[in-house]
C-alpha cells in the first residue's frame, strides 16, 4: 500500500470505485461543508475537494478536506499549479498529509481567465506532470524535489491526476495519460463523459498500451438538469464533447432532472462494462443532492467494507 | 535591443550531430550589435564547429549567411535556394528569428544556437543589463525611469523589501536595489509623492500570463 487510503483500499481489492466532487464555497462557512458532507457519507470512497475551480476564489481545498475529514469522509485534496509554486506546493503536501489526507489529485488548474481576477498572475512553476512526479518523489524517495532528505514522516499520498479525453489531439492523449502513469499517478479521473462512443475509443487505446495495469482509470460523470446546462458546456468549456442526440433527448424529456438522471445511469452502466474502468467519478456541478440517489439506483450501494 | 548569449559549444555541436551540411544564419539586428549572432560571431562559430567535427572525423559542410533582420521572412527569403540543399539550419538569431524561420520554411529544423536573455541595452562597452520586461503596462513615468518589473527580484510596486541593503539587492550582491535607485531618482528630482501612495495590484493580463500577445497597427494594414 502506497498510502492505505480508502480509495486506494477499495481500488487495489478489485473493487470498482466510487468518488465525488465537493466543491468548497466561496466564504469561511465551515457549516456548508458538513451540509455537503452529509450527502456523501458512507456512499463513496472518497470526495475530491476542488481547488478554487475554475479559478473563483473559494475556502481552500486543504482546509476544505481537514473539515470533511472531521465530518467522516475521506478527501481527495486537488492541487493546482496556477496558484502555488513549488515550495509552497511542497509546503501544502506537508500540510495536508499531516491533517490527515492520503489522496491528492494534481492539475495544471483552470486559467484565471476564467475566474474572478482575469488580471492575475498565475505561477505554473510547475505543471501537472511535474507535480505527479514531486509528490511521488517525496513519498517513495523520501526527498523534497531539491534531493534534500525528508526526515521520517514522509507525506504518505495515493495520486491521483486527471486527463480528458475529449480534448485535442486525441490520439495525443493517450501519450499524455502514460506520461502521468510513468510520472507516479496511482490513479486517474477524467473529464465528464458525455460522448459515450469517443470515451470509448479512448478506452480501447489506453487498455491496448496496458495503461490501465499500471493506473486506476474512474470515469468521471456528471448528471445535469437541463438541456440548457449542455448547451452552456458545449459552447463554453474547451474540450468538451456533447452530442447533439444526449441535448435533444433531454430538451424532449417530460422530467429533464429524472432524464438526467437516467442518462447518467446509462453512462455507469456502459462504463462498468468497458475494460480497464476501475470505477466513476461523478462530478453533480451544484446538484450534490443528488449523489446518493443516483449511487442508490445504479445498485452502487453499500459500498465495499476494506 | 534583445540581448542574446551563446550556448556553450558543446550543446551547439550535440544538436547538429546528426546532419552533415547546415546553414548557419546569423541576423545583421539586435544580435549583431551585441556581438552574439552577427556575421562576424556567425564566421566564428562555423570555424569552431569545424574544427571540432573534424576532430571527431565527421566533416561537416557549412553554409554561411546573415540576412539584415531574421524576424522577418521577406530578408530570410533571398537565402531559400541555398537553404534548399542543406539538412538542418543553426540559428545565431534571438528566438524570435528562429521561429520566423521555423514557420517560414517548415519542411526544415531549425535549431537556436544562442539563448535569448533580456531586453536591455549596453551600459559600458560590451555590458548590457536587462532594463525592460515588456509588462505591456509601463510604469516608468512613476518611478523616475527605472523599472521594478524588469529589475527588482520581487517585482515589487511598492518596494523596496527588506532585503535592501547599502544600495545591493539581497538576492545578488552584483545587482543594484532598483527601489533604493528610484528612491534616490525620485528625491533628487522631488517627487518622492510618487512613493507614498500604495500602488494597487498589477493587471497582469497585458505581460504573458494570457498567452500570445499581438499588435495591430490599423492605419498601416494593407
Amino acid at each position: 500500500m502506497k498510502a492505505a487510503s480508502t480509495l486506494e483500499k477499495v481500488l487495489s481489492a478489485g473493487h470498482f470505485a466510487v468518488t465525488a466532487e465537493l466543491g468548497p464555497p466561496q466564504n469561511a462557512n465551515a457549516e456548508a461543508i458538513k451540509k455537503k458532507s452529509a450527502h456523501c457519507l458512507g456512499k463513496v470512497e472518497a470526495v475530491n475537494i476542488t481547488d478554487n475551480q475554475t479559478a473563483i476564489v473559494r475556502m481552500s481545498s486543504i482546509a476544505a478536506a481537514a473539515l470533511a475529514l472531521s465530518h467522516g469522509l475521506e478527501p481527495v485534496v486537488q492541487m493546482v499549479c496556477r496558484d502555488r509554486n513549488r515550495i509552497a506546493m511542497q509546503s501544502d503536501i506537508l500540510g495536508a498529509a499531516a491533517l490527515g489526507c492520503k489522496n491528492l489529485l494534481c492539475l495544471s488548474g483552470d486559467h484565471q481567465m476564467f475566474g474572478i481576477h482575469p488580471e492575475a498572475a498565475n505561477v505554473y512553476d510547475l505543471d501537472s506532470i511535474q507535480l505527479i512526479a514531486m509528490v511521488k518523489k517525496m513519498r517513495d524517495d523520501k526527498q523534497f524535489l531539491s534531493g534534500d532528505p525528508i526526515k521520517e514522516f514522509e507525506p504518505r499520498i495515493f495520486i491521483g491526476a486527471v486527463e480528458n479525453p475529449f480534448a485535442d489531439p486525441f490520439e495525443f492523449r493517450v501519450v499524455r495519460l502514460a506520461k502521468k502513469a510513468a510520472a507516479g499517478a496511482d490513479f486517474i479521473q477524467t473529464q465528464c463523459i458525455f460522448d459515450i462512443d469517443k470515451f470509448a475509443r479512448w478506452m480501447e487505446l489506453i487498455v491496448k498500451q496496458g495503461l490501465h495495469k499500471k493506473t486506476y482509470i474512474l470515469a468521471g460523470l456528471t448528471p445535469v438538469r437541463s438541456h440548457r446546462a449542455l448547451i452552456y458546456m458545449k459552447n463554453n468549456v474547451a474540450g468538451m464533447s456533447i452530442p447533439d442526440e444526449l441535448i435533444e433527448r433531454m430538451e424532449a424529456a417530460e422530467d429533464p432532472k429524472a432524464e438526467g438522471v437516467n442518462i447518467c445511469l446509462e453512462m455507469i452502466e456502459k462504463v462498468k462494462q468497458m475494460e480497464g474502468v476501475a470505477g466513476i467519478h461523478l462530478m453533480p456541478i451544484g446538484w450534490e443532492s443528488i449523489t446518493p440517489v443516483i449511487l442508490e439506483q445504479a445498485g452502487l450501494l453499500p459500498r465495499p467494507q476494506v | 535591443m534583445i540581448v542574446a548569449d551563446r550556448k556553450p559549444l558543446e550543446e551547439i555541436l550535440n544538436s547538429i550531430k546528426d546532419y552533415k551540411k547546415i546553414m548557419l544564419m546569423g541576423c545583421g539586428g539586435c544580435v549583431t550589435v551585441c556581438f552574439s549572432g552577427g556575421a562576424k560571431a556567425v564566421e566564428l562559430l562555423a570555424s569552431q564547429i569545424t574544427m571540432a567535427r573534424k576532430k571527431d572525423d565527421s566533416e561537416i559542410e557549412i553554409v554561411q549567411c546573415t540576412p539584415e533582420r531574421q524576424c522577418e521572412y521577406e530578408f530570410n527569403d533571398a537565402f531559400k535556394d541555398d537553404l534548399a540543399s542543406v539538412d538542418a539550419v543553426l540559428s545565431t538569431a534571438c528566438g524570435v528569428g528562429v521561429q520566423a524561420m521555423a514557420v517560414q520554411f517548415p519542411k526544415l529544423i531549425t535549431l537556436p544556437a544562442l539563448n535569448t536573455k533580456f531586453m536591455g541595452y549596453p551600459v559600458e562597452h560590451a555590458v548590457w543589463e536587462e532594463k525592460c520586461a515588456g509588462c505591456g503596462d509601463c510604469v516608468l513615468g512613476w518611478t523616475g525611469g527605472l523599472c521594478p518589473i524588469a529589475r527588482c527580484a520581487k517585482k515589487l510596486l511598492n518596494g523596496p523589501c527588506g532585503g535592501s541593503s547599502n544600495g545591493v539587492c539581497e538576492v545578488d550582491k552584483d545587482t543594484e536595489c532598483v527601489w533604493q535607485l528610484i528612491y534616490d531618482r525620485l528625491k533628487d528630482l522631488d517627487k518622492l509623492e510618487n512613493l507614498t501612495q500604495v500602488r494597487e495590484p498589477k493587471d497582469w493580463r497585458t505581460s504573458t500570463n494570457a498567452g500570445q500577445r499581438k499588435i495591430k497597427f490599423e492605419e498601416a494594414m494593407l
